[in-house]
């Protein structure tokens, strides 16, 4: 009679749900049923692949709590082996659909021009605060699908869903447009819930119930949100004093407001977030008002919108994505608006990226492009209540 | 005049006439706009909490308020009289400001007296205090099976608590003066 195969023996190192990854002699293994098997017990794994607690070290006994300089908890060390499961997932999603990684330069002439966005100087350059004017004269040269996977920076960020260095999760297709974006974040962003829970049913973040992330997301175009969350009644194409006067209508306090965005989003914060944070699934605010365009380009037909998608899943502000601008004379001219507004703000000016501007002269294919935070996107998939728990180290750990 | 970016736990700032207490805050940042501080401010004379989004570059007004240790000297009918220990001010608190907290209130129990404007607004007492049992019915061992395991008792400095039954008059035990709840008896 044939013996059966002996337990392996071995450390639990991360744990999801109901299923725990344990290192063996022989190989890292992945079984289930773990009872409340926690990473770095010791675990005998039987031929069912179950688990079976066998030794579990108190926690002033655990290796590496003692080290000064690498004490991590059992749960933030488990939530690193969750994020790189969550990088695998989404490497192997882009080399499926046919896109190119490249390594963005993190040290650039000139960062990003946008008005509420501080970049850190280094040396004579500065720290890039998105790899997108890379990554669209790489879309001028050729390279249709492209993806950045890797660090941003942004000056004065720091808190609960915020460091000043953060994963980026870039994406570009060229011959495109916004739809096949979204319908990317949404693949995208269910695939990396299965490879780290096993389901699209994610755990909610702060008390709230679970978020399924399987698409179709719900779709609000930006101004309905605002009319049915905020109260503030709006058609496009307000004035920001009209504006001024639809938050007093709806009994929000400007507290001192008097730029069009700034009136925007002190509504939107108050009201609209929290509204969005409640729903039990992703939502695409789409639509949005042309004095938020940013890069992206005028929606056809209705000229006071353009093609922008933002995602809000779970509380978090997790991805923005644009149909993009491709006129390189309108983009002159938003970056010099940036710049006069950066300007009256008393704000740094950082130079234009002349080059970005010559590659869109030349032409470059219409294009979609989506930009999702990825360690917002680890948050979402394990129920993390802050960014720190799913980063190795943040800022004030350094 | 406070910046938004000086808000911090237990910053004491004045809203709409009020003083409030920051009690917890979140860095929130909408990606194409201005960053916003969300802030849970507690209302230091009425206890109550509201939720602020304040937006980066707003100024917020600080309130003058004050924490200061202070004994319990003695009682005037619904009055408190306090002492400062280092300066020998003294100050005259009403039940109306104490609440609950006048039934703690034994000889020389240190609180912390909050003042708005030189005015006392708040009394904060130790969250523990030992007292001595005044006045309790002996706890018979039948009762247990009614379901009654505690029973009242008066402690020396006024208020009533329950006990378990095995507490005897003249006994000290500790009490929780946030809850109210019987902690512990206390070997003498």
């Amino acid at each position: 009679m044939a013996s059966e195969d002996p337990p392996l023996r071995g450390r639990v190192l991360w744990r999801a749900e109901d299923r725990i990854g344990v290192r063996t002699q022989a190989a890292d293994v992945e079984v289930g049923r773990p009872g409340d098997a926690r990473p770095g017990d010791l675990v005998r794994v039987p031929p069912a692949r179950e688990a079976q607690v066998v030794h579990r070290y108190p926690d002033d006994e655990f290796p590496g709590r003692r080290s000064e300089v690498a004490r991590l908890s059992r749960e933030r060390l488990s939530m690193l082996w969750a994020r790189s499961r969550a990088a695998r997932a989404v490497r192997e999603a882009f080399e499926e659909w046919g896109f190119v990684e490249i390594d963005a330069p993190r040290l650039v002439t000139t960062p990003g021009l946008e008005v509420h966005i501080d970049a850190i100087t280094a040396g004579e350059g500065y720290l890039a605060t998105s790899p997108e004017p890379q990554m669209k004269r790489l879309l001028a040269a050729g390279l249709e699908r492209v993806y950045a996977l890797g660090p941003c920076f942004r000056g004065g960020e720091s808190g609960d869903f915020h460091n000043p260095e953060f994963s980026m999760l870039e994406w570009y297709r060229g011959w495109s447009d916004l739809e096949a974006i979204i319908a990317d974040t949404e693949a995208l962003v269910s695939r990396v819930a299965v490879a780290v829970t096993g389901t699209t049913r994610v755990p909610g973040r702060r008390k709230q119930g679970e978020i399924d992330v399987a698409p179709p997301w719900e779709r609000i175009p930006v101004l309905e949100a605002m009319t049915a969350y905020a109260g503030v009644a709006l058609r496009g194409g307000e004035s920001a004093e009209e504006l001024a006067r639809a938050l007093d209508a709806a009994g929000i306090d400007p507290r001192g407001a008097t730029a069009w965005d700034d009136l925007f989003y002190t509504a939107f914060v108050d009201r609209v977030e929290p509204a969005l944070a409640r729903k039990p699934h992703p939502v695409l605010l789409i639509d949005w008002p042309a004095e938020l365009a940013a890069l992206a380009r005028k929606k056809p037909g209705a000229p006071h919108l353009v093609e922008r998608a933002e995602v809000y899943a779970g509380g978090l502000e997790l991805a923005n994505g644009f149909g993009e601008l491709t006129d390189a004379a309108e983009q002159r001219a938003r970056f010099e608006a940036d710049q006069r507004s950066r300007a009256a703000r008393g704000l740094p000016v950082y130079p234009i990226d002349e080059r970005l501007l010559a590659a869109l002269e030349e032409g470059i294919p219409p294009a979609g492009g989506m930009a999702l935070g990825f360690d917002r996107l680890v948050m979402l998939v394990t129920g993390a209540e802050r960014l720190r728990d799913v980063a190795a180290f943040v800022w004030d750990e350094l | 005049m406070y910046d938004s970016s000086d808000i911090r736990k237990n910053l004491k700032v004045l809203m709409d006439g009020q003083p409030y207490t920051v009690v917890d805050f979140q860095f929130i940042k909408p990606g194409k706009g201005a960053a916003f501080t969300r802030t849970k401010l507690k209302n230091l004379l009425t206890g109550g909490i509201v939720e602020k989004n304040i937006r980066s570059g707003e100024k917020l007004e600080p309130a003058n308020v004050e924490e200061r240790d202070m004994q319990y000297l003695y009682s005037d009918g619904d009055d408190h009289v306090f002492m400062d220990a280092t300066t020998y001010d003294q100050v005259s608190i009403s039940n109306d400001i104490l609440g609950g907290g006048a039934g703690y209130l034994k000889d020389s129990l240190t609180c912390t007296v909050l003042f708005f404007n030189d005015r006392a607004v708040g009394v904060t007492l130790p969250n523990f205090v030992e007292v001595e049992v005044a006045e309790t019915e002996p706890g018979a061992r039948g009762d247990t099976t009614a379901g009654n395991v505690t029973k009242p008792a008066k402690i020396e400095s006024g208020a009533e608590v329950q006990v378990p039954l095995f507490v005897n008059q003249g006994e000290r035990i500790k009490v929780d003066t946030r809850t109210g709840h019987y902690v512990e008896r206390v070997k003498s």
